[in-house]
């Protein structure tokens, strides 16, 4: 149906957005989805392989996790300096983005970018621009499931 | 009595058409790959440009290709009577610094990324109108400024959507002038600012398509023209999914542009080689586009006469949070070889 410009505001944006949603192309969801499987799942097996390792140096099971979680952030903030990070991130998706190395490069990102800003006002207040929604609900859900912890066991 | 240079509803006609006397280009590594590498004066190899941060890379290139542009027509910066310039950051600092270090009258201006064209048609008007000799009027944009400030840290890992454009890293100036050689603007429509409801700032070309038909449509009304009358409608950054919407609003509105309907933002990319989704976009891709592509096929012959039409979208990341939708602007510029 044509935009008639005679007709009022709220029909004309009605008959605009039939016309967008014929011609906006969609995301390619298989394909994206397909790659972030795999990506996601590359990111967790090297985790799982050193977990692994760490395990096999005599850890305990919650040690020998916080330590591979310190070596995934640790790879992520070197890829990131690098400008690589955001290359695998083009292909890879919510694979990059929902383990713990999406959460290293959130706040990498913005670190680097502040840099001209100055370390307190640049860096220092940017650091949390993208991971800041994630520790303020991290810290709220968590607080939650502790009160209903504490109230029914 | 009616203005006399006004024609139809939002049109003006130059009595003494402004030249164009003078052009110049600066991009950045990824222009310079594109398939219009050729037309422009400069391609920097750094984004950096040798500065500390971005943004000064930006500000560099737009005082560059100022001081090009009046060198390119044999001018010194004393010689101009007003410089017009803006670009897509807070407080349009590109412009402003550049206006601090060159010395000329300056008026800031912010139309996003119509910029390039609101300052052709201000330029022509202050010539025209016989309060200047020279104008200069300069355009910047910078993938990673732009990105910074309006989407995410470029490093951070994201995926764009389909429709999302590239931000050109670039500079284009010209000069206007009341008499000399080279070519000259007839005529400015100056657009009304639309929204037809459009909210995503991963879209902007379906956004600013109605305001790019609506302003050509009025142009061509305005002056009783038609198509056939040009060799070629150049829009800004409608991208390549915008530039469809446009031509088929067009369309409905009746007046075929189809075959003579291009978009910068659909040039200055390989899309396929480059990944550059929907196309170019930013004050620059209008900018450098019309500085280098147009000026040489409108100097080499090619194209006699064309409507030039940049569009831009008035949104801040602020409105988007806010669940506003964006207002959008074209502005028209008609320039011919005599």
């Amino acid at each position: 149906m044509p935009v008639d410009p005679n007709k009022p505001l709220e029909i004309q944006k009605k008959q605009y957005q039939q016309m967008v949603n014929r011609a906006k192309p969609r995301p390619p969801i298989l394909r994206n989805t397909f790659w972030a499987f795999i990506v996601g799942g590359i990111i967790c097996a090297i985790g799982q392989g050193f977990l692994n390792y760490f395990k096999g140096l005599g850890l305990s099971a919650l040690e020998a996790g916080t330590a591979s979680a310190i070596v995934l952030v640790f790879f992520t903030a070197l890829f990131t300096g690098l400008g690589v990070y955001d290359e695998i991130a083009k292909y890879g998706g919510a694979g990059t983005i929902v383990p713990i190395t999406g959460f290293a490069n959130s706040m990498v990102a913005p670190a680097m970018e502040a840099r001209p800003e100055g370390l307190v006002l640049g860096v220092g207040a940017r650091l949390f621009t993208i991971a800041g929604p994630i520790l303020t609900f991290g810290f709220t859900f968590a607080w939650l499931a502790a009160i209903l912890y504490y109230l029914f066991t | 009595m009616a203005a006399p240079k006004k024609l139809g509803q939002q049109t003006v006609m130059f009595q003494n058409p402004p030249v164009i006397a003078a052009t110049a280009t600066i991009v950045g590594p990824k222009e310079g790959q594109g398939p219009l590498a050729h037309t422009f004066d400069k391609v920097v190899e750094d984004p950096y440009y040798a500065e500390k941060c971005w943004e000064k890379a930006e500000r560099r290139m737009l005082e560059e290709v100022m001081q090009t542009v009046i060198k390119k027509a044999v001018l010194a910066p004393a010689n101009i009577d007003y410089l017009l310039a803006g670009d897509l950051l807070n407080q349009i600092i590109s412009a402003g610094f550049t206006a601090r270090s060159l010395g000329i009258p300056f008026i800031g201006l912010y139309g996003a990324c119509a910029t390039m064209y609101e300052g052709l048609a201000l330029g022509a008007i202050l010539i025209d109108g016989g309060f200047a000799d020279y104008v200069v009027v300069g355009a910047s944009s910078h993938y990673s400024t732009a990105e910074r400030q309006y989407r995410f840290p470029t490093e951070q890992g994201v995926q764009r959507p389909p429709t999302a454009q590239w931000t050109v890293t670039g500079a284009g100036a010209a000069l206007l002038a009341r008499t000399g050689a080279g070519p000259v603007v007839t005529h400015a429509t100056i657009g009304k600012v639309l929204d037809l409801g459009q909210g995503d700032p991963n879209d902007f070309g379906s956004a600013m398509a109605p305001a790019a038909a609506d302003t050509i449509v009025r142009h061509l009304q305005d002056t009783a023209r038609g198509p056939q009358d040009f060799d070629l409608f150049l829009t800004g950054d409608l991208g390549i999914y915008g530039k469809g919407l446009a031509d088929q609003l067009v369309r409905e509105r009746g007046f075929d542009i189809g075959n003579k309907f291009a978009d910068c933002g659909t040039m200055i990319y390989d899309h396929q080689k480059q990944d550059t989704h929907a196309g170019g976009s930013g004050c620059a891709c209008a900018a450098v586009v019309t500085c280098g592509y147009l000026m040489q096929q409108m100097l080499t012959g090619k194209i006699k006469r064309v409507l030039g039409v940049a569009t831009g979208a008035l949104l801040s990341p602020l409105t988007t949070k806010q669940g506003e939708t964006i207002p959008v602007i074209a502005h028209a510029v008609a320039i011919e070889m005599r």
